[in-house]
């Protein structure tokens, strides 16, 4: 089977718009630091982390090639499945009014606040500064390098276009970050979350297919229905979930109210 | 190395937060590749392994929007 067109474009995509959901919040974490403790120590704690992440991502890649392909698209397969499936039912549960929104005005206030009462006069080198960089960029960063690793890792020569989707998604972050200086806000957070959930819910299932040696009737291109189903199946899941909670709603208030 | 601890915890949570929707995939994983062992029509498997997955997700949403809103 080729690398085809569907496989790389998917493969970019995805990768692109989770990388960007994971930058967008380590973002604001970095700024609310940034601003408070001083600039110098938060970059060097960021660029340290990433530098981690980087040689991560280099060394699984290239032990990732002695594993056998179908043992290593049924392992790949069923992390994204359980990663792109849980993404995909919070994105679902939070259009539906059911799970708060993620506010990232709201993060920035608290984590400025919570960087303020550190007080301490910022030195020159200022510990927790680099700390509190290094940790968010690791803890986001760890999700950016298993989506590109998940995604890049089922099919020979995907890991690539896979990578670059995840760096392009870093510099523009980075380069809104350094024009804007403020969280990005009005990043449709949740529907990226609901397009990269139904992405990563469609290539897991494909993956695992594959890796149980499961022929799919276009080959390829059953990733694209794949995610077709996906996304029909999500998008109507989401007033049946607002509905059947409004009405039982109303029933416990007809419960409660004396007739 | 409290970092490290985080981090693990962090990387359990990427794909676990709703346990019981999480074995059901599991289970389905392992149920198809038992049946498709026994002799399932080949042509028609992966068409099964991606509906039982929708299914699971399915349940898994509609089933949290009713005791949310029992809660309210």
């Amino acid at each position: 089977m080729d690398t085809g067109w569907a496989h790389i474009s998917t493969s970019v995509i995805a990768s692109f718009l989770a990388s960007l959901v994971e930058c967008v919040e380590a973002l604001t974490v970095v700024l609310a630091v940034g601003s408070v403790r001083g600039w110098r120590s938060t970059l060097i704690g960021s660029a340290t982390a990433i530098v981690v992440l980087l040689a991560i991502i280099s060394t699984l890649g290239t032990a990732l090639t002695h594993i056998p392909l179908r043992i290593l698209q049924l392992t790949v397969g069923t992390l994204l499945l359980l990663f792109g499936l849980r993404w995909l039912r919070k994105a679902i549960l939070r259009s539906a009014g059911l799970i708060a929104l993620h506010d990232e005005q709201a993060a920035f206030a608290k984590n400025t606040k919570a960087m303020r009462q550190l007080t301490n006069n910022p030195t020159a080198w200022d510990k927790i500064a680099f700390a509190a960089a290094f940790n968010i960029t690791m803890l986001e960063g760890t999700e950016v390098v298993f989506i590109v690793i998940a995604i890049g890792a089922g099919h020979p020569g995907m890991l690539l276009p896979a990578s670059l989707g995840a760096v392009a998604a870093l510099l523009v972050v980075t380069a809104l970050g350094l024009i804007l200086h403020r969280p990005l806000a009005r990043v449709p957070e949740n529907t990226l979350k609901f397009i990269v959930g139904v992405l990563l819910s469609a290539f897991g299932t494909f993956w695992v297919g594959e890796g149980m040696g499961l022929p799919w009737p276009a080959a390829d291109w059953s990733i694209l229905a794949l995610i077709a189903a996906y996304l029909a199946i999500a998008i109507a899941l989401v007033p049946i979930c607002r509905s059947r909670s409004q009405s039982v709603s109303s029933n416990i208030r007809t419960l409660r109210t004396p007739q | 190395m409290n970092w490290f601890k985080t981090i693990l915890h962090e990387i359990f949570g990427l794909f676990v937060d709703d346990a019981s929707f999480a074995l059901a995939i599991l289970l389905w994983l392992v149920l198809v590749r038992v049946l498709t062992h026994l002799g399932i029509p080949t042509s028609w498997s992966a068409i099964i392994l991606f509906a039982g997955l929708a299914l699971i997700l399915c349940e898994s949403t509609t089933r949290y929007a009713k005791p949310r809103a029992i809660k309210k």
